[in-house]
């Protein structure tokens, strides 16, 4: 099991899963979205590269109109 | 002579607007088209998880290859919130650097914490964003902004959202004499003259939102707002007529007149 904080929310895993495939499962492939791990940005081209461990806290982020 | 250079880009618009308080992302589009704008903000903030992952964004109705993109840190009431952000902004925005950073001091003037705005701005320049700072009207907090190497100044005509307009052009003058970097008035301005006025002061550009999102016709606001400044742009390049107090100067010849 892997218990991640997602945006303030936990959610669990039954299966390990890397930052990529997180996108996926939530529907955000292909859109232009931001994703900061543990307080460190997980660059684009290192989300599928990048596993994800039990308790991270994740914080995923896209545009929005303001001024 | 209307161009404005920020971080070395030059733009042909000295009007930057917002994206948020819109009916719709088309009404949007619409009223930053009707304004000529070439620089828009927009907020970062979470996904809503299991909700709009088809939904249609705010880049798709305002896409990067079209206008550069200003992402902003408002709702930040720290230092390092704020750089968070912006760090986010930038992964988002496939690296540009050019960002507008905001911390907040106090949820019901939104009034910039000064400290932590200083704080964060070192922190960014640093790392390399281009940072276009929003900041109480005081020119000696300026002139420390500018001195960390922040590409433009953006002091508040008035609070944000208020729509009451150049509450202090005094301190204005005095930011702008002083300055070595584009001044952009960022927040306040509720109608065209207010626009218009910053300009004629010698401000490089203004940065608004609510005035134009909230006119009851944001789009033909959004047009009265392009003019505005650019006639208080020209009429501050034209240079205006001394103030003359308590004496009046015809404007039509005082000879020729008949019956003399």
């Amino acid at each position: 099991m892997i218990n991640l904080h997602i945006n303030g929310a936990p959610h669990t895993f039954t299966a390990p899963l890397s930052v990529e495939q997180l996108v996926a499962h939530l529907g955000y492939s292909g859109k232009r979205i931001a994703i900061e791990r543990n307080g460190e940005i997980v660059p684009k081209s290192q989300h599928a590269s990048t596993p994800l461990a039990d308790g991270d806290i994740l914080e995923i982020v896209v545009a929005v109109g303001g001024g | 002579m209307h161009t404005l250079t920020l971080a070395g880009k030059t733009y042909r618009s000295r009007l930057l607007v917002g994206t948020g308080k819109y009916k719709d992302f088309a009404e949007t589009r619409a009223a930053i088209d009707a304004s000529g704008a070439e620089i828009v903000t927009v907020a970062v903030r979470r996904v809503n998880i299991g909700q709009d992952a088809g939904q249609p964004s705010l880049l798709d109705a305002v896409p990067p290859s079209q206008f550069t993109i200003l992402p902003n840190t408002a709702g930040c009431y720290t230092a390092d919130d704020a750089v968070r952000t912006l760090r986010l902004a930038r992964e988002l925005l496939d690296g540009h650097p050019l960002c507008k950073l905001e911390v907040l001091g106090d949820p019901t003037n939104l009034f910039p914490n000064m400290p932590e705005t200083l704080k964060a701005a070192e922190t960014l320049v640093k790392e390399g964003f281009q940072v276009m700072v929003y900041c109480a009207d005081d020119p000696i907090q300026c002139k420390m902004l500018e001195e960390i190497g922040c590409v433009a100044v953006m002091p508040l005509a008035s609070l944000i959202g208020s729509g009451m307009g150049i509450v202090n052009p005094w301190n204005l003058r005095l930011i702008i004499d002083n300055a070595k970097v584009p001044i952009i008035v960022d927040a306040g301005v509720g109608t065209a003259s207010d626009a218009t006025i910053a300009m004629e002061l010698g401000c490089d550009g203004v940065l608004m939102n609510t005035a134009i999102a909230h006119a009851k016709d944001p789009v033909l606001m959004a047009s009265a707002m392009k003019k505005g400044i650019e006639a208080g742009r020209e009429a501050f390049l034209a240079g205006r007529m001394a103030r003359k107090y308590y004496s009046a100067d015809p404007s039509s010849p005082t000879t020729g007149l008949i019956g003399s």
